[in-house]
């Protein structure tokens, strides 16, 4: 039994760096934002994660794939070291931003933060007025210091995550008087209310309608210009319309990792494929 | 003896009964279960209770009743001129043939046909008991052939038993409704005793009290002066001390161990906190006032101020330290209800631990937060012993902490303890500090609800 999962897993890394030298050959020139080297979690005795190698270019989509509880999450949370906060959790391996090691002693999970920051996969908005959920980010890291900065920082964050003509009057009331989805892009406004250089995204469109989710997407798109984004989705059509590359999990593997239409159309691991086409998960 | 002999029959009839009907329901449908309108047990339960409930009602109103009754046909047979007396007289009497009854030796040589009396007493009484047992017994056994016959596929079981379990809820808060009820009024009447002697107005606005009344008419000394004023100034004062030392000290310990302390100093720390919970207000009480009270007058003295042997600031905070696990511990649930996705949520935009604590979680939990402190505040109000042990007994008014001052609650012991006639405006008092005492705590409960009721709209 054991044994099998050894030579899965050297199979999986195997095809893992194939498909990692291909993506070189195929000349995406962006610069590498963050790269993950054989990232193992484990929660107390159960591995989550075994053996995550990636990497995530600057300015681009990336979306994580893959049958539920196979770790999509779990990665996520390792780039922004938000599993942290979960007691019994350990991250072993390399994770770099910008080149600098992520887990490294140097490293103030603070700072870290504001620079990668995260949706979660279900809204929670604070106990606060709608603007004040916004503001709450650039206020702790003192980015507005007038009122009408901060005002300008609400409104645009607001606008940019589609919300700001549902709730310009009504930015006093409580943040948990939305609507799920409503809740879900107040999320999105807060997280990019710091301008983070990285956002990470858990399903953000799970609670949103069509309308909502298009305007999501059109969000992400354009946030693309100036952040790099990793998104967990289980909607095929969405990872194949909003990311440039794909990354299919499977029971805390990486199976492939590539451009999204070649993930689409010519998927190389047979997981893959019977993934994609609904075969299972 | 024969009333627990009835007792074991009638819950041997009800188990009986429930399987009996539960066969017999299945019976009727042929075993077919699906068909029956109520599932098998609420048949049986239908007849168990058919066969329990009756005879424990009759057993409950008999057992009543049972010893006036007797003793009426015990009395009946006495020669009128022993019975035709006063009121008093027939009392007396009365208990004479109980204890004849009984076999206790009055020793004084009674009537002979008082010892007829004593005797026969006896015998009705037993007789009763026989009675009681046989008709139960009857009215168990027909409850039980009555219900069960009644049995057959559409029969509405289940509602049926639901009405009653419903009842009996009912009934039982009906027990805390009603005495709760009881005890308002007998405060309420009281009180309208003490006010029809000593008008309201001079009570809740008097700045002088001393309850101290002349006992005999040539008594030198007041006729009572009942101004409430030092002592509910007291009270303030004394709950104020003891809040300031709780609130803040319960609060930062119960942030410390939900969101600090690992979760072996936890384990280790909380039980501690609760003993303090456990010790007896009395020991408080001593301890404020051979310690604390010292101390403090101590350290007064030596940066030259003037404080009392039994001072307010002694007796509230050691009440305040009485009611930190109190806070804390409230406190420490309600913040570890607040969701981890908040924390979460703030910690993923880049805010430190006492950020997101100061402005994520404690908003989150604030309504239970005022919760618990207004819950302190009823305590520290009501608590008495510490007081009276600790701030003395003088009703000063005063805002200087380092005066003795006296509470409400305190006074109240104080006028009841020892024997008192219960018709002097002094006793009486107590019944009017105690209602007021009663509306002050009930508004505060009631202003919590209420604010727990604000935030709870808003947050959830
Ligand atoms: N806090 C935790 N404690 C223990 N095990 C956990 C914890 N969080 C996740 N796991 C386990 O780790 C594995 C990966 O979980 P993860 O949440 O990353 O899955 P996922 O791919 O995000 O799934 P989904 O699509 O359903 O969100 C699962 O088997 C899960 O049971
Ligand atoms: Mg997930």
């Amino acid at each position: 039994m054991s044994v099998q999962t050894e030579t899965l897993t050297d199979r999986t890394a195997a095809m893992t760096q194939a498909a990692m030298t291909q993506t070189a050959a195929r000349a995406d020139t962006a610069a590498i934002k963050m790269l993950a080297r054989n990232v193992k979690v484990y929660y107390g005795p159960k591995q989550a994660l075994k053996g995550i190698n990636l990497d995530i270019l600057e300015n681009r989509v990336l979306a994580l794939i893959g049958p539920s509880g196979c770790g999509k999450s779990t990665f996520l949370r390792c780039l922004n070291r938000m599993n942290d906060t979960i007691e019994n959790c350990r991250v072993d391996g390399t994770l770099q931003l910008d080149g600098e090691d992520i887990y490294g002693r140097m490293i103030d999970t603070v700072q870290l933060r504001a620079r990668v920051g995260m949706v979660f996969q279900k809204p929670n908005p604070f106990p606060k007025s709608i603007y004040d959920n916004i503001a709450y980010g650039p206020r702790i890291h003192g980015m507005a210091t007038h009122r009408d900065e901060m005002d300008e920082v609400v409104q645009k964050s607001l606008e940019r995550a589609g919300l700001w003509n549902e709730v310009k009057d009504r930015l006093k009331e409580p943040g948990t008087g939305l609507s799920g989805g409503q809740q879900q892009r107040l999320c999105i406004a807060r997280a990019i209310a710091v301008s983070p250089e990285v956002i990470l995204m858990d399903e953000p469109c799970s609670a949103l309608d069509p309308i909502a989710t298009a305007h999501i997407e059109e969000l992400i798109d354009e946030l693309r210009e100036n952040f790099t984004i990793v998104i967990v989705t289980h909607n095929m059509q969405q990872a194949a319309r909003v990311s440039q590359k794909t990354a299919f999990f499977h029971l805390g593997d990486m199976v492939e990792c590539d451009d999204t239409e070649e993930i689409f159309t010519n998927p190389r691991d047979e997981r893959t494929q019977g993934y994609i086409t609904g075969r299972y998960g | 003896m024969q009333l627990s002999v009835l007792l074991v029959v009638l819950a041997l009839l009800s188990v009986t009964g429930y399987y009996l009907g539960r066969s017999t329901a299945v019976r009727a449908v042929d075993g077919r279960v699906v068909r029956l309108h109520s599932v098998p047990s609420y048949h049986g339960m239908y007849v168990a209770l058919w066969a329990g409930l009756p005879a424990l009602l009759l057993f409950v109103l008999w057992g009543a009743s049972e010893n006036w009754l007797v003793m009426q046909m015990a009395l009946a047979g006495l020669p009128p001129e022993l019975t035709s007396v006063n009121e008093q007289a027939l009392n007396l009497l009365k208990a004479d043939i109980l204890n004849l009854a009984h076999g206790v030796t009055t020793g004084r040589d009674s009537h002979a046909a008082v010892k007829a009396a004593a005797a026969r007493y006896v015998e009705l009484h037993s007789l009763s008991r026989w009675m009681l047992l046989a008709i139960g017994a009857a009215m168990a056994m027909g409850g039980l052939l009555f219900a069960r016959a009644r049995i057959e596929a559409n029969h509405r079981a289940r509602n049926k038993v639901e009405r009653v379990l419903n009842l009996f809820l009912v009934g039982c808060s009906l027990v805390a409704i009603l005495t709760t009820i009881g005890i308002v009024l007998s405060l309420l009447f009281e009180a309208m005793r003490f006010f029809a002697v000593y008008p309201p107005l001079d009570f809740l606005f008097g700045l002088h009290w001393s309850p101290q009344t002349a006992m005999r008419a040539d008594q030198v000394g007041s006729s009572g002066s009942f101004g409430a004023i030092p002592l509910f100034a007291g009270t303030l004062l004394i709950t104020v001390i003891s809040m300031a030392v709780a609130v803040p000290v319960g609060l930062m310990s119960a942030i410390f161990m939900s969101e600090y302390a690992s979760p072996n100093i936890r384990t280790a720390l909380k039980p501690i906190l609760e003993v303090l919970a456990g010790i007896p207000t009395v020991v408080y009480g001593f301890f404020a006032a051979l310690t604390m009270a010292p101390f403090i007058r101590g350290v007064g003295q030596s940066i030259g101020l003037d404080v009392a042997s039994e001072s307010a600031l002694g007796a509230g905070i050691v009440m305040g330290v009485m009611i930190i696990p109190f806070v804390s511990s409230l406190s420490d649930d309600v913040i570890n209800a607040v969701p981890q996705s908040l924390r979460d949520g703030s910690y993923g935009l880049g805010a430190t631990k006492s950020e997101t604590i100061r402005q994520v979680v404690l908003p989150a939990a604030l309504p239970g937060i005022v919760a618990a402190i207004m819950l302190a505040v009823s305590r520290a109000i009501g608590e008495t012993m510490i007081v009276v042990m600790a701030a003395g007994l003088s009703a000063n008014l005063t805002a200087n902490p380092l005066e003795a001052v006296t509470t409400v609650t305190t006074q109240i012991a104080t006028l009841l303890v020892g024997d008192q006639e219960f018709d002097s405006p002094k006793t009486l008092s107590a019944f009017g500090l105690g209602l007021v005492l009663f509306l002050v705590t009930l508004s505060l409960n009631m202003i919590a609800l209420k604010v727990v009721q604000k935030y709870r709209e808003k947050y959830d």
